[in-house]
């Protein structure tokens, strides 16, 4: 019987090796991993080149991994917040590497690695700084720009229900990127808050199917990056 | 002397021309306020980005769930109806053509249709574009609503903008505190004056040439 449930975290990360490439799942604090990237922020993994939407808040998660300083590069399409402060400190020292993607193209760019097509044209950024030096082609008379799929060695995502063969199931505006990143990494690793049977999930309800995803782990009650930043704690 | 909206009557002004039934996408700031101010008999349905279609207001205390905020990563609510989806599904709606109007605040717009509301292209400072791109060139109408000025007194409509753009020639109408103005093929035209506000006060605050209505304006009383 497949059972992709592996036993903690910490296992769960722990062949992620120095200059990967990670996808963590999440916008904002909703959908953030928080259990798997403190996870990784053990492990230590360096030289990370890290893909998400923004780059985290206060001193708990994508923040503190950014702030052990084992990102070297982030592709992002929003890196600042009110409430992140690690990340301008250290783009201003000038200690990460920062891709700049709009929002759309990153989500695009992921789901086309999991589709496996390789490029695609789109209409945004047509005219602006962003598009320099890309490849621009007209059809049916307007202007699109061309884009390549991103990929990724790991993606580490946060669930509400899965079960054991990776079937799963989001809550609400915590699914963001996380269904596309799953699909775009080589190894899918989901923390899930409630692990069901096998049949717990209704087929008609599966948001990613389990052959986008490697192992899962019962995390369950994870705990949420706004909770963590109104207490001011700090990782590690 | 000006009197002009003020930021809810910007908003307010702006929601009578969203036709009923619309599918919308509000910015941060002003845009925002649209919401409270839907016309009487008129429904529309609210798109945020991160993904939810028929977005409700803000929660109470003990409504919050701290996984369902909007793309500016406020605490929101869903309305009856509403659905959620990933990102790539929330792009194909903006970017597809299926959003009806997006309204957004800006650094600067320009006579052709132009805007730039994303970075002042500033050495040093850290660029976040987030959405923007995406939908000026997505959404089937985009509304700018800004103030007229900046704080510092220079002109927000311009002849062609300044700082990095988000979009060319993408938008179509500019509510400001002063008037409604349109972006037509021969450059601004005004549509509506603010209370108090004169043609030549919009002339003077705006960096390029505007048009009269093609109807007469009654200056405002």
């Amino acid at each position: 019987m497949i059972n992709k449930v592996c036993p903690s975290v910490a296992q769960a990360v722990a062949d992620i090796p120095d200059g990967a490439t990670v996808m963590l799942g999440g916008f904002g604090a909703s959908g953030s991993p928080i259990e798997l990237i403190h996870a990784l922020i053990d492990h230590g993994a360096k030289n990370l080149t890290v893909i998400n939407n923004n780059t985290g808040n206060g001193e708990v998660g994508l923040a503190a991994l950014i702030g052990n300083g084992q990102v070297r590069k982030m592709i992002c399409s929003f890196p600042r917040s009110s409430q992140s402060k690690v990340f301008p400190e250290y783009y201003k020292a000038g200690k990460i590497e920062l891709d700049l993607v709009p929002q759309g193209t990153l989500a695009e760019r992921i789901r086309a690695a999991g589709a496996g097509i390789p490029a695609f044209y789109t209409p945004t950024t047509v005219g602006t700084v962003l598009a320099e030096g890309k490849e621009q082609r007209e059809f049916d008379g307007r202007t699109f720009v061309l884009e390549r799929w991103l990929k990724a060695e790991y993606a580490l995502v946060k669930c509400d229900t899965a079960d054991p063969l990776g079937n799963l199931t989001y809550n609400k505006t915590a699914r963001n990127f996380s269904p596309l990143m799953c699909m775009a990494a080589t190894t899918t690793i989901v923390q899930v808050g409630r692990l069901v049977d096998r049949g717990g999930i209704d087929p008609e309800h599966v948001v990613t199917p389990g052959i986008f995803v490697n192992r899962v782990i019962h995390v369950p009650e994870p705990v949420h990056e706004d909770t963590l930043i109104a207490e001011g704690r700090c990782y590690p | 002397m000006t009197t002009g909206w003020t930021r809810e009557q910007i908003a307010a002004r702006t929601a009578q021309d969203i036709p009923n039934g619309s599918y919308v996408n509000l910015g941060i700031g002003i845009p925002e306020l649209v919401a409270k101010f839907v016309p009487e008999g008129r429904e529309f349905i609210y798109h945020t980005e991160n993904g939810l279609l028929g977005m409700g207001p803000p929660p109470s205390e003990n409504e919050r769930d701290l996984d369902l905020m909007n793309a500016g990563k406020k605490y929101v609510t869903a309305v009856p109806g509403a659905a959620y989806f990933h990102h790539a599904d929330s792009f194909s709606m903006i970017r597809g053509g299926h959003l009806d109007v997006c309204v957004l605040g800006t650094m600067q717009v320009a006579a052709n249709g132009d805007i730039a509301n994303w970075s002042t292209g500033e050495p040093g400072a850290i660029p976040a574009v987030g959405g923007a791109m995406d939908l000026v060139q997505g959404v089937k109408q985009i509304f700018v609503v800004t103030q007229h000025i900046t704080k510092t007194g220079e002109p927000k409509l311009v002849e062609r903008c300044t700082y990095p753009l988000t979009g060319v020639g993408v938008v179509s109408r500019v509510y400001t505190d002063l008037a409604v103005i349109d972006i037509t093929p021969e450059g601004f035209r005004l549509i509506e004056l603010a209370p108090g506000v004169s043609f030549d006060d919009v002339k003077n605050k705006t960096g390029a040439q505007v048009l009269p209505p093609d109807i007469p304006p009654t200056d405002g009383a």
